[in-house]
C-alpha cells in the first residue's frame, strides 16, 4: 500500500488546530457538548465502577499486543524487505510470496487458522506436548502475538522494499568508494537510510496494527474488546459499552499519532 | 494419532452435500456480493464527501473531517458492531414508528451498509487527495470557457483525478473484501463464518481455513489482474512513475 492509501485508511495526522473560535465551530462544539451531556446523563453508565478494572486490564492487554507485535514485525520486516530487492532470487520468490499470501487473505482467517489448525495439530504430537513450549502453546495468545507479528511484518515487509529500493545509487556507490565492506556499507549508509524513508508511513502502519488488535479477542485472548463483549452478555446494554470501546481506540490512537510526530520531529532532515 | 491419510480428506471439499465445497462456494459468493455493494455505497459517499470536503461550506467540511477521523481511528471491528446494531435498531424504530412494525433486514443489506460507511471514510481521503492533485490551471481554464461547475466536474475534474485515484481506490477494494471476513464476528455467514462452522463440525479445521485462504487470495489475484488492465488503459499518455 502506498502512503496515499495508508493515511486515508489510518489517522496519521491530528486535524489542524486552526482557530477553534470561529462562529460555526462554536455552534458545532455546543452541539457535540450536548451529545455528549445526553449520552452522558440518559444512558446506562452504572456498570462502569464495577468493570473498572478489568477494562483497565484489557487496554494493557491490548497495548503489549500492539507493542510487542509492532516491534517483532518491525524486525521480521527488515530481512524480508532486504530479501526482495538485493536476495537471490529463491529467496527474493520466498519473500514475495509471503507478502502475497499474508497481505491477500483477511487476517481473521490467519488468525483462525493458526489457533484452531494448528491448535488442533500440535496435541497430536506427544514431542511438542512434552516440550517445555506446551504451557504456552495451550493458551490463546501465542497464536494472537503470531498471527499480528506476520501480518504486520508482511506489509511493512512490502514498506521496507521500497525504502530500500529507493535509496539513491550514488550513496551507495559513494560507500562502496570509501573502501567500506558490503555489510559496513549496508549498517552505515542502507539500513539508515532505508529506515529513515519508512518512518512516516510507520504511523499509519502502526495506527493500522492498533486497529487489527481487537481481533484477538475472537480466540479468548482477554483484550479491552473482549472485556467490553463480556460486559455487553452479562449486562444486556447494547449501546454504552461499545461507544466507550470507541472512545478508548481513539485515544489510543490520538496517543500514538502525538508520539510518532513527536519522534519524526526529532530527526533531522534537511531543508524542511 | 490419526494415520496420514485421514490428515487430509480431500473429499470433504466435495461440491455436493456430504462435502462443503459448495458452502463454501456459496459463502465466497455472499462475501463478493458484500464487497461489491459495500465499495459502491463507499465510492457514492465518498465522492460527496470529497466534494464536501473540498467545496463545501464550513459546517459541512467540520462534518465530514469528523467523519474521516472517527473512522479512520477506531478499529473496524468495533465500527461494525456499532453500525449493524445501531443501524438496525434504527430501522426497526422508524419502521414501528411510520406503522409498518418490525421490519426484517437482511443480513446482505446490512453488511452493505456497514462495509460501506466505513468505506466511504476511506474512500473520501483518497479522492479528496485526488482530486487536489489536479492542477488548478486545468479548473481555471474549463471556467474560463463558460462551463458550469457540474460540466467542469464531468469533463475536466474527474477524468484528469481518475489516474491519481486509481491506485489508491483499488488498494481500497482488496481492504473491502477482506473487511466483508469482519462480518463474520456479527454472525453473518460469509466465507470466513461458512469455514469456522464447516471446520468446527468436520474438526478439519486445517484443511478448511487453508481452502477459504485459497479462496480469498484467488480473489485477490484475479483483482489485481484487472486492476492492473484499468490501471494501463487510464494511465495512457501519462509519464511511467518513478
Amino acid at each position: 500500500m502506498s502512503d496515499q492509501t495508508v493515511s486515508a485508511v489510518a489517522l496519521t495526522g491530528l486535524p489542524p488546530k486552526a482557530s477553534l473560535f470561529q462562529p460555526h465551530r462554536i455552534v458545532l462544539m455546543v452541539i457535540a457538548a450536548l451529545i455528549v451531556f445526553s449520552v452522558v446523563w440518559f444512558m446506562r453508565w452504572d456498570w462502569l465502577p464495577k468493570y473498572s478494572g478489568r477494562l483497565v486490564h484489557g487496554v494493557g492487554v491490548t497495548l503489549m499486543m500492539l507493542a510487542s507485535t509492532s516491534i517483532l514485525g518491525f524486525l521480521l520486516a527488515v530481512p524480508i524487505g532486504l530479501a526482495q530487492v538485493a536476495g537471490p532470487w529463491p529467496l527474493k520468490m520466498l519473500a514475495r510470496g509471503f507478502c502475497t499470501v499474508i497481505r491477500g487473505t483477511p487476517l481473521l482467517l490467519q488468525l483462525w487458522l493458526l489457533y484452531y489448525g494448528l491448535g488442533s495439530l500440535f496435541p497430536q504430537f506427544p514431542e511438542i506436548r512434552n516440550s517445555f513450549l506446551w504451557p504456552y502453546l495451550r493458551e490463546a495468545w501465542p497464536y494472537g502475538v503470531a498471527a499480528l507479528t506476520i501480518s504486520f511484518a508482511a506489509y511493512e515487509g512490502e514498506v521496507m522494499r521500497g525504502a530500500f529500493a529507493g535509496v539513491p545509487r550514488g550513496e551507495l556507490e559513494a560507500a562502496r568508494a570509501y573502501g567500506m565492506s558490503p555489510f559496513t556499507a549496508f549498517r552505515r549508509i542502507w539500513l539508515p537510510r532505508a529506515l529513515h524513508r519508512a518512518l512516516p508511513t510507520l504511523t499509519g502502519e502502526t495506527v493500522l496494527q492498533l486497529k487489527a488488535t481487537p481481533l484477538v479477542a475472537t480466540i479468548t485472548v482477554i483484550d479491552a474488546y473482549s472485556v467490553v463483549s463480556k460486559v455487553r452478555q452479562e449486562t444486556f446494554i447494547t449501546y454504552e459499552p461499545l461507544l466507550l470501546l470507541a472512545l478508548i481506540y481513539l485515544c489510543l490512537t490520538a496517543i500514538l499519532v502525538v508520539g510518532f510526530r513527536w519522534f519524526e520531529n526529532r530527526i533531522p532532515t534537511r531543508g524542511a | 494419532m490419526a494415520d496420514a491419510g485421514s490428515l487430509i480428506n480431500w473429499s470433504l471439499l466435495a461440491l455436493s452435500p456430504p462435502g462443503w465445497g459448495g458452502v463454501l462456494l456459496a459463502g465466497l459468493w455472499q462475501s463478493v456480493q458484500i464487497a461489491v455493494g459495500g465499495y459502491t455505497l463507499g465510492l457514492v459517499l465518498g465522492t460527496g464527501g470529497a466534494m464536501g470536503k473540498l467545496y463545501g461550506g464550513p459546517v459541512a467540511k467540520d462534518l465530514l473531517e469528523v467523519y474521516t477521523t472517527l473512522v479512520r481511528a477506531v478499529p473496524e471491528l468495533v465500527l461494525i458492531l456499532i453500525l449493524y446494531y445501531a443501524g438496525t435498531d434504527l430501522l426497526n424504530q422508524l419502521s414501528a414508528a411510520l406503522g409498518y412494525g418490525a421490519v426484517d433486514i437482511s443480513g446482505l443489506a446490512a453488511g452493505i451498509f456497514v462495509i460501506g460507511v466505513v468505506q466511504g471514510a476511506y474512500s473520501t481521503e483518497v479522492l479528496r487527495g485526488a482530486i487536489k492533485a489536479v492542477p488548478a490551471g486545468q479548473i481555471e481554464a474549463a471556467r474560463a470557457y463558460g462551463m458550469s461547475p457540474v460540466q467542469i466536474m464531468r469533463r475536466i475534474t474527474l477524468p484528469a483525478m481518475l489516474p491519481h485515484a486509481i491506485p489508491g481506490l483499488s488498494n481500497l477494494w482488496l481492504i473491502a473484501t477482506k473487511d466483508t471476513a469482519l462480518l463474520a464476528v456479527v454472525g453473518f455467514s460469509e466465507l470466513t463464518l461458512v469455514t469456522r462452522q464447516a471446520a468446527g463440525s468436520t474438526k478439519a479445521y486445517l484443511l478448511f481455513f487453508c481452502a477459504a485462504g485459497v479462496l480469498y487470495l484467488l480473489l485477490t489475484l484475479v483483482s489485481n489482474v484487472l486492476i492492473g488492465l484499468i490501471e494501463r488503459r487510464y494511465r495512457r499518455g501519462m509519464a511511467e512513475p518513478a
